[in-house]
């Protein structure tokens, strides 16, 4: 058995355990630990393998049309797997004193996640990412805060609506790529398809539909109503999971099926300009949304949505270097907001109110909290020597590498120098929310103190990555490079 | 075996049943088992027996396909479960038949429970019916037998109330079902639906007469289906009938009605055929009416026998689509991916019923309120109903998706842009309502929850139906296979 296939099966078989009984957070916490195990072990022989789609399994499932239960890792897929186990890992380990649901529901949606980033297959890289959607409705719905029922039903209905607009996108998908040996969905059969001027507005429509549904998955403007209020409600657990990893599935799918698939169609005017207007609405439109959020949730919930613009950017441009700078924002957005909001669980947890008017302070009898907020929070908002930044100067160097001063601007060229303002507004809402919380003078009383030694664990596991990623970008781009290079992207 | 001595035996067992119950007193329980032996013997003849062949004598009437065998084994299988959660749900019956429950005990369940057997025959020959008289004769005898299944609880309101309507509404069907089919015989002069098809695909002169004829027999069948707008029957009878025959209602006789408008259906669309492209948009029509009613409506109960109803309104929308499409290069045929639709409806169905009987039985209500919390006090019923409203909603591995998934495709093959917006609409809604009961289970339960057990035999099918929706979900060449095997 290939070990991608323990890596996904692992998790269910863990929530299973739990259900019939198993104690909750043993079984939990080793089974994310074997599997990050695994996953930094695979990385390791990855590098020795010499690149290339491996370990490899796959079994038909169906005949016609030809549907493989398929795995396989190429660079890319284990950089998200990574993702994936860390925050897994960290989400689980800041459970406490919860029930068992809150184990068995942050299990499966990392099930869901890691069997969409490594299968092979697009039936099961579509199917497996739906795994999450009962235990994210049912932990927002049951266990959210505030106005918990509507945001549940804001996710689950925009999200259902997502992938059944993904699913047809992805059936055309299926239909235009497919060899003259019938229909199939392996990702490794499929033909990137060459349009000539008959078909082509097609090949275009079905593109679009493609961004739409993925763009859904990922809170693209204006289909990212679902985002904010789902994140800001859910469980601690289910937040850091859902931002933090099952948000990338979109622009994974994108980048590893609708662009390798559809050449070219990211770069019809039409179409790009489309993207470049919406993600512009991520950046600015949401970022000024942001910026008057007055709850730390809140605000943590719609910098995520915001951030997700400027990865859009990064497959906007479309080249290696955008789409790599894409790829590295991916993981460490995941990886920042994962701590962002785990943090911000840990302040629910002892205040009695997160209004960040209200507080003040906090740092004083919690420096360690506030040394960790502060690496994320100048993650978050790209600072030098942080994962964040060289994603995102990647980004806006792969969309200025078509630049050339004789042609002047681009739409694209336009956008980026636009989505720069977003970076102030980021410093100004991230910066200001860290001064109020913690410094200045605690005037109402409220305080809290470090958590205990056995609870920093996680915090320092996600921002050690994030700092090594940020001061050695090469760790990740080396994992990746190749793999980009192999799905034609230049 | 061959499939034809089966049914033989089942006719002859299920009459033989009927007289022992009148002149005996033979404990009512016992013909269940009976009933039950029978059934799963039936099966194991019906799946184990090499090919049979068609007598001569018969084949203008009868046929065995691959089809004809997989909605055979559908109808044994409906009839099985049914009778599994009869037994269940036998106080409540008893208690509405009997003037005195107490001392009667179950004396008046007898044809309740052999009843089904013969519904079983019309099915199962229905399945292999290919000529007008024996799918008019098959399907008057599966609808005779439902009307004394549904008013069955002679002492419950709601139960006669739902056998008037089924009854009136039948009856009107089978005139528009017998009307069409007089017309087409006297136009094309053919009983056989091959005859039919001949004349059909070599028609001269207007086809108006023709299009009327193929009208009347899918608006007859229509209602067999509870196709929009022949749906108007299926809440109340749906809701009234005791809830083994609204499960039965559900899954067999919309199995049974199903395999005789495919086969009518696959007539009128042979190629070549002068009224296929009229006949496909009638499809059309009604599919996205179907899916759209059915949908939008149940969005708004919170009576779960009730929403069960408008539920299979919607599934029928989706196989009704699945007819109208041609699925080139699919490797399913239409009628294929509408069997294999009902073979993935058939457990996720027949779990909500199963508990749904039993909690009525166990005195809860069918409100879906009164569900609140049944997960976290019967974690394991719990599970599998979840695990089933999921799968009714069609979500990605699970048995459900496969069905949905094989008709979203065949739609996309053929282009059907506008059905599959509306299919996705329909599917979304589908969300919504199916969702609200999962929420409801996984809600903290009030005091005095409900705890709901089950016999022996209702937690085997129930462990077999959800091993099925999860097997089938990551693995839909099982059904594939079943429907390609060469019998």
């Amino acid at each position: 058995m290939s070990p991608l296939v323990i890596i996904i099966l692992l998790p269910i078989i863990a929530a299973l355990a739990i259900w019939l009984g198993a104690p909750a957070r043993f079984t939990a916490v080793a089974a994310a630990l074997v599997n990050l195990a695994i996953t930094l072990g695979l990385i390791g022989g990855y590098a020795s393998a010499g690149g290339g789609m491996i370990w490899k399994s796959s079994h038909l499932v169906l005949d016609h049309p030809a549907i493989h239960f398929a795995v396989g890792a190429d660079g890319i897929s284990l950089a998200m797997t990574l993702l994936t186990m860390l925050v897994t890992t960290a989400a689980l380990w800041s459970i406490v004193d919860k029930d068992r649901i809150y184990y068995i529901a942050s299990l499966l949606i990392s099930a869901g996640a890691l069997g969409a980033f490594l299968s092979t297959d697009i039936f099961f890289i579509f199917a497996f990412h739906e795994l999450a959607l009962i235990p994210t409705f049912l932990m927002i719905a049951l266990y959210g805060h505030g106005d918990r029922k509507t945001a549940a039903w804001k996710i689950t209905i925009y999200l259902g609506i997502g992938s059944l607009v993904l699913l047809t996108g992805l059936l055309g998908v299926v239909w235009w790529c497919s060899p003259e040996s019938g229909l199939t969905f392996a990702l490794a059969d499929l033909k990137p398809v060459i349009s000539n001027c008959k078909t082509e507005a097609l090949v275009n429509l079905n593109f679009f539909i493609l961004l739409v549904g993925f763009g859904t998955l990922v809170s693209l403007f204006p289909v990212h109503d679902w985002a904010a209020p789902a994140y800001a409600s859910a469980p601690t657990p289910v937040a850091m999971l859902h931002a933090g990893v099952l948000k990338k599935f979109g622009l994974y799918g994108l980048i590893r099926i609708a662009l390798p698939l559809f050449p070219g169609a990211m770069q019809t005017p039409w179409i790009q300009h489309a993207l470049l207007l919406m993600l512009l609405g991520n950046i600015l439109v949401v970022g000024y949304v942001t910026l008057h959020q007055r709850r730390l949730d809140e605000m943590l919930a719609n910098s995520s949505v915001m951030h997700m613009g400027y990865i859009f950017l990064g497959l906007a441009a479309g080249n290696a270097l955008g789409v790599n700078g894409a790829l590295v924002l991916m993981f460490a957005h995941g990886i920042s907001i994962a701590l962002l909001f785990m943090l911000c669980g840990k302040l629910r947890n002892h205040l009695s109110t997160l209004e960040m008017d209200k507080l003040g302070g906090l740092a004083a009898n919690a420096p360690f909290l506030g040394v960790v907020f502060g690496i994320a929070t100048f993650a978050s908002i790209g600072l030098p020597g942080l994962a964040n930044f060289a994603g995102e100067v990647l980004v806006f160097l792969g969309t200025f590498q078509s630049f050339a001063w004789d042609k002047g601007f681009t739409m694209l060229h336009i956008t980026t120098i636009l989505s720069l303002l977003g970076v102030i507004i980021s410093a100004v809402y991230m910066l200001r929310a860290y001064r109020k919380i913690f410094f200045g003078e605690a005037t109402t009383g409220l305080f809290m103190s470090d958590p205990a030694t056995s609870q920093r664990v996680p915090m320092f596991l996600l921002a050690a990555v994030l700092l090594v990623i940020g001061c050695h970008p090469a760790t990740l781009l080396n994992l990746i490079q190749d793999s980009l290079a192999a799905l034609n992207f230049k | 075996m061959s499939p034809l001595s089966i049914e033989l035996s089942l006719g002859v067992s299920a009459l033989f049943l009927l007289l022992l119950e009148s002149f005996s007193m033979v404990p009512r329980k016992s013909i269940a088992h009976v009933v039950i032996a029978l059934l799963v013997a039936a099966l194991a003849a019906l799946i184990f027996s090499p090919p049979a062949v068609v007598p001569t004598s018969m084949g203008e009437f009868y046929r065995l396909d691959n089809l004809a065998y997989f909605y055979k084994g559908l109808a044994l299988l409906s009839t099985l479960t049914v009778t599994v959660i009869s037994l269940e749900y036998a106080p409540v019956i008893n208690q509405f038949v009997s003037a005195n429950p107490e001392r009667t005990k179950d004396a008046g369940l007898g044809e309740f429970y052999t009843l089904p057997l013969l519904v079983c025959l019309g099915m199962m020959v229905m399945a292999s019916a290919n000529d007008l008289v024996t799918i008019f004769v098959s399907l008057e005898l599966v609808t005779v037998s439902f009307y004394v299944l549904v008013a069955f609880m002679r002492r419950s309101a709601g139960s006669l109330e739902a056998g008037v309507k089924y009854l009136i509404l039948g009856a009107l069907s089978t005139g528009l079902l017998v009307y069409g089919m007089a017309w087409l015989y006297g136009l094309t002069g053919q009983m056989t639906l091959e005859g039919i098809t001949g004349k059909i695909t070599h028609w001269q002169g207007s086809n108006v007469p023709l299009l009327f004829a193929a009208a009347l027999l899918i608006a007859g069948l229509g209602f067999k289906v509870a196709a929009v707008p022949f749906q108007i029957w299926v809440p109340d009878v749906y809701q009234g009938a005791p809830t083994p025959v609204t499960a039965f209602l559900s899954v067999g006789s919309k199995a049974a009605g199903f395999i005789v408008l495919t086969r009518v259906v696959q007539t009128f669309l042979a190629p070549h055929s002068v009224i296929a492209p009229q006949v496909t948009q009638m499809l059309l029509v009604l599919a996205c009416a179907t899916i759209l009613f059915g949908n939008l409506a149940a969005i708004a109960q919170t009576n779960f026998k009730r929403l069960l109803a408008y539920s299979s309104i919607s599934h029928a929308g989706y196989l009704l689509l699945a007819l109208a499409c041609h699925a080139s290069g699919l490797g399913f045929t239409p009628s294929e991916v509408v069997a294999f639709y009902l073979a993935t409806y058939l457990p996720m169905t027949f779990i909500c019923f199963l508990v749904l009987a039993a909690a009525r039985a166990q005195g809860i209500s069918e409100d879906i309120a009164s569900f609140q919390g049944l997960a976290r006090t019967s974690p394991k019923i719990g599970f599998a109903l979840t695990l089933a409203l999921a799968a009714l909603a069609g979500l990605p591995l699970t048995a459900g998706f496969m069905g949905k998934f094989l008709v979203f495709f065949a739609a996309t093959l053929d282009g059907n842009y506008a059905s599959l917006v509306i299919a996705i609409i329909g599917a979304a809604a589908g969300f919504y309502y199916y969702f609200k009961i999962i929420l409801t289970l996984h809600t903290e339960p009030q005091p005095g929850a409900p705890v709901v057990s089950l016999n022996a035999g209702s937690q085997i099918l129930l462990v077999l139906f959800v091993v099925a929706i999860i097997f089938v979900g990551v693995y839909p060449d099982l059904i594939g296979r079943l429907l390609h095997a060469s019998h």
